[in-house]
């Protein structure tokens, strides 16, 4: 591992927090959205580099996030863009 | 079907409620009030002589051969320019008129060369059809007198000749210059006699003048005056194939007209819905890349990308990429595999690719190319309007009355439905441009926008802010649509963010570098001018908050009531000719088609059970992310359809280094692409000519790709795929692509309704077509949205993380030029390269005055990324501290300097931002010569020309 796709992975969700910081809940709403765009091994290599290098310049609430998301703890859809049962969406 | 020219009425269709009938040669007809005579001869089947009229200009009553008698009224009045009235009874064959219209004729004829048999119209030419229908047998003023056939030929356009002295001055070409393409190139110089048509002033010709070369004019001439080069060089056409342009987003239907398997001309299809009968220099003429010879047309394979390219039979091609991928499988895992669906394929292709990638590597590592273009369009009306496409037609536009346009060149980018565009606002409609350049359609003829917000690269959402803030405070909103509409709460709750000062156009002046009184006359303007519509592009989408701007466009359409029907919308101009359908298949790796999550056990259980495999429920990787797994080691096949990446995708040394870290590459292209220099298989990939499917226009069109010629490659691509899939041992058996249409419609509820012989009997269809709307869908949230309430989403301004500062002071954004098209694959192996032989450096003089930078010189342009080097070009047009280019020539590789940034939604690339530093150069970069270099050895073929000599 080059350190550059994890250092990456937490510039992502931190990107991701900062833009859904007006969301009723944002540490929900970045849980949902990762887990409804990342693969699995994204989420893993994200959890091992926060375990590994600690939990310096990540952004509280993507924190927070992905922390609920190690527990295996996945928020309900917070938008219809990422509801899996909101497929009514282009049926017309 | 056989060789015939398109109908012609001879004057625009006219829409009325009110009916009239009249008597034609005493014939009984009913037509629209406010028709002319001379259509309505023509739709009840009637002919009246005519040649400066025809039905997709305004009448013009100038050639006199048009002429009828009516009952009460005087003379012999001109059919082309007489309205029809109640009881009206009109004579379109007399004596009178015969000889009328022999004199007239003979005076045309006798300024005419008498070469019908070598000219190139010959038995297709309107004049030798009007000289036989008027009974013409002589001319009695003889062909001695001043005359105009020693006139100099205008070849200087590479596609079509005007010829003078076939000219007949029938004002057809000026007038289809100035109505249907706007660019008012063309005039009539001169008076009497010496009348002549000219482009531009009396020192240009065609191709300096102002002239698009978007054919109208070719299209519209009624004699050899104006012709293809083609024509003149292969031959009248003998059959004619309706079929969907492969260039921009637009989808223009064009007649290919074939002389056997050759390809003599592509006319616009005058039925055609989305481009009504027009089309643009790329459409028209660049189509000789489809038959150029870097064409590759044999399987090649390698063991490793040092090597030369190994030409091999398609079984052992075939058969050495699936071994690959099954041995990357068995060491790796499956999720070391992937795939990526091009966008400029057909819609069953797209499906294909998918399917194999879900259904035969077992991953959902599949995306497309809409990720570095159009997918935060897809999250952004999603999330707020509840579908992944934009509201209406292009029809639609005739009933706009303010258009705004953001971080979108229409007349550039979409030609065709920029020049529709501007027929509606030299009818009156309002404009307002918001865009970091001073793009052609802020002023051009006839045109000037009212409001042109020349803002700071990477601020689209700073200033869409202001200007809600300005609609919220003034009280401007549409407050009946959004109580009824959207939901409410939401509502209040963004109107109270918004409406805070930090949100206000003075407070966001030095961030945004728009002054305030401009966003606030804007803002005003939009909201309270008639129907609004909004129009973007990759402006919009290719930056760090590219999502967050398309909610915030949909916001401000919320807001103010425009959404739901004709005239209004929010309508993203998509930039490849099938991205809209690319992201309906299914290729993105967190949805099958459409846009169903992959975690939605429902969906799964629906593909699981047409295909017979097990539908991974966990989204896959994007093609940044493929990129960034595969330096990691951890992704290392990728079979890649039709597209480009290392060209296309930002920051071109991660893209080559994550590509040259796989094990195996499969490229099925028309070329051996940039990305092919890392390519290990590589299948030849047929054209759009060579192929049966659909596009999906911007629109949400489903329009017919017929196949014209047989694929010179010997395979479609649907093929070739299915032929990839066998040998990996699915047993697929599509023996058509309608079939695979049948399944889409199976699997994907908004195309539940699509079928070949719809779309053969109706021309096209918009999706949704189901049973709740069997006719298909226009205009969408007409009722209501489609994700029940419309919904307001905060979008707060974050700047994005590329910055200036001193040693990259200045702000590059990207963009596109009329004549090339995204990375030139195409165009560039076409004439239109005369027009745009190199990405140019737009750059203020401000800047370069500052550098000792003229136009002309070589610069250096340097981002953190990378560097390059091309020629500037100083210009206004950009404002102090922004520089512009394109990107459509290899030798630039104008995305070595462009960023990792991406969108924070989809990751979608920020290309429109990059810092850079432009200081004068003598030459290419460092890495411009090591990549030709490399190229040279990547390209090379064992035992051909290409391999060079030990």
């Amino acid at each position: 591992m080059s350190g550059q796709t994890e250092a990456k992975l937490v510039y992502m969700a931190n990107q991701i927090a900062r833009n859904l910081k007006h969301e009723p809940h944002p540490v929900a709403a970045v849980a949902d959205h990762i887990r409804a765009f990342w693969s699995p091994a994204m989420l893993r290599q994200v959890f091992a580099h926060l375990a590994m290098q600690g939990e310096d310049g990540i952004d509280p609430v993507a924190r927070a996030a992905l922390a609920e998301l190690a527990a295996g703890h996945a928020p309900p859809p917070q938008t219809k863009a990422t509801d899996p049962a909101h497929h009514g969406a282009d049926a017309g | 079907m056989g060789y015939e020219r398109q109908a012609d009425f001879g004057t625009p269709e006219v829409r009325s409620d009110t009916q009239v009938t009249l008597e034609i040669d005493g014939r009984a007809v009913t037509v629209p009030a406010g028709t002319t005579v001379m259509r309505a001869a023509a739709v009840s089947g009637g002919s009246i002589p005519k040649l400066c009229a025809t039905d997709n200009l305004k009448q013009f009553g100038s050639c006199r051969l048009c002429l009828v008698e009516i009952d009460g009224m005087r003379g012999t009045p001109a059919s082309c320019t007489t309205p029809v009235t109640e009881g009206m009874k009109v004579h379109t064959q007399t004596e009178k008129l015969a000889k009328l219209r022999r004199g007239v004729m003979e005076l045309y004829i006798s300024d005419h060369p008498l070469d019908c048999l070598t000219c190139s119209a010959n038995n297709d030419c309107e004049l030798q059809d009007q000289a036989a229908a008027v009974g013409l047998r002589d001319v009695r003023f003889g062909y001695e007198g001043a005359n105009h056939l020693e006139a100099q030929t205008d070849a200087s356009n590479p596609y079509f000749d005007f010829d003078a002295t076939k000219c007949i001055v029938c004002s057809r070409c000026v007038r289809a210059c100035d109505e249907v393409q706007g660019t008012l190139a063309l005039t009539v110089e001169g008076r009497g006699f010496g009348s002549q048509i000219s482009a531009g002033v009396k020192s240009d010709d065609f191709l300096s003048s102002e002239c698009v070369s978007c054919g109208a004019c070719v299209q519209a001439c009624p004699t050899s005056a104006l012709m293809e080069k083609a024509v003149t060089e292969i031959g009248k056409p003998e059959r004619a194939v309706v079929t969907t342009c492969a260039y921009c987003g637009v989808g223009c239907t064009f007649r290919a007209e074939m002389r056997g398997e050759q390809v003599v001309r592509m006319v616009p299809w005058k039925d055609g819905k989305a481009n009504r009968g027009h089309s643009c220099v790329k459409g028209r003429f660049a189509w000789g890349y489809a038959q150029h010879q870097d064409r590759v047309l044999k399987p090649m394979v390698r063991e490793s990308i040092d090597q030369p390219w190994r030409e091999t039979s398609w079984e052992e091609a075939l058969g050495f990429a699936a071994s690959r991928f099954k041995a990357i499988a068995a060491q790796h895992g499956n999720n070391a595999l992937g795939g990526i669906v091009s966008s400029r394929c057909t819609n069953e292709e797209g499906f294909l690719v998918q399917k194999l990638v879900r259904a035969g590597f077992g991953t959902n590592n599949v995306d497309t190319c809409a990720r570095v273009c159009h997918s935060p369009t897809g999250y952004g009306l999603k999330t707020t309007f509840g579908t992944s496409a934009g509201t209406q037609d292009f029809d639609s536009v005739e009933d706009s009355d303010v258009i705004l346009v953001i971080g979108a060149n229409p007349t550039d980018g979409h030609p065709v439905f920029g020049s529709r565009m501007k027929r509606r606002l030299r009818q009156g409609a309002k404009l307002i441009v918001i865009d970091p350049r001073r793009t052609d359609l802020v002023r051009s003829p006839h045109i000037q926008a009212d409001y042109h917000l020349p803002l700071r690269p990477g601020t689209n959402v700073a200033v869409l802010s202001a200007l809600a803030h300005v609609i919220v405070t003034e009280g401007l909103i549409d407050e009946a649509f959004v109580r009824e509409r959207c939901d409410w709460d939401e509502f209040q709750h963004w109107a109270e963010f918004v409406g805070q000062e930090r949100n206000s156009p003075e407070f966001l002046e030095p961030v945004t570098g728009v002054p305030a009184d401009l966003i606030r006359g804007a803002a005003r303007l939009f909201a309270t001018g008639g129907n609004g519509a909004i129009y973007y592009g990759l402006g919009v989408t290719e930056h760090s908050q590219g999502s967050s701007t398309v909610m915030a466009i949909a916001n401000l359409a919320m807001a103010t009531g425009n959404v739901g029907r004709r005239g209004v919308g929010v309508n993203p101009l998509r930039g490849q000719n099938n991205v809209q359908g690319a992201c309906d298949m299914g290729s993105f790796p967190h949805e099958l088609s459409g846009y169903r999550h992959v975690s939605d056990a429902a969906t799964r259980a629906l593909f699981e059970a047409e295909w017979g495999v097990r539908i991974d429920p966990e989204p896959g990787l994007r093609i940044p992310n493929m990129l960034d797994a595969a330096t990691d080691g951890l992704f290392k096949g990728l079979y890649i359809q039709g597209e480009d990446i290392l060209q296309s995708d930002p920051d071109t040394k991660h893209v080559a280094a994550g590509l040259a870290a796989m094990d195996c590459v499969i490229v099925h292209d028309l070329f051996l692409n940039e990305t092919a220099n890392y390519a290990h298989v590589f299948l030849p990939g047929s054209s759009f000519l060579e192929k049966d499917g659909t596009f999906t226009n911007a629109e949400r069109r489903i329009q017919p790709v017929r196949k014209v010629m047989e694929p010179l490659n010997g395979y479609q691509d649907w093929e070739v795929t299915q032929e990839l899939a066998r040998a990996l041992g699915l047993d697929w058996n599509y023996t058509h692509p309608s079939q695979i249409m049948d399944e889409i419609a199976r699997l994907t509820p908004s195309f539940a309704g699509v079928n070949y012989a719809r779309l053969d009997a109706e021309g096209s269809l918009q999706w949704p077509v189901n049973d709740a709307a069997p006719d298909g869908s226009p205009i969408m949230h007409i009722e209501g949205f489609v994700r029940g309430k419309g919904k307001f989403v905060v979008t707060d301004y974050v700047p994005t993380d590329e910055r200036t500062g001193p040693r990259f002071p200045l702000l590059l954004t990207t963009g596109r030029i009329l004549s090339q098209y995204n990375v030139g694959a195409q165009t560039r192996r076409t004439e239109n390269s005369v027009w745009h032989p190199e990405d140019l450096l737009e750059i203020h003089p401000t800047d370069a005055e500052n550098r000792g930078i003229k136009s002309g010189d070589w610069v250096r342009l340097a981002s953190r990324s990378g560097e390059t080097t091309l020629r500037a070009t100083v210009t206004d047009r950009v404002a102090p501290g922004v520089v512009y280019t394109t990107f459509h020539h290899p030798a630039t590789q104008a995305n070595v300097v462009t960023t990792d940034y991406s969108d924070w939604a989809t990751n979608c690339p920020e290309y429109k931002v990059t810092a850079v530093q432009i200081t004068p150069s003598n030459g290419p970069s460092e890495w411009q010569q090591d990549y030709a270099e490399q190229t040279r050895q990547a390209r090379r073929i064992a035992g051909s020309a290409m391999e060079p000599a030990e």
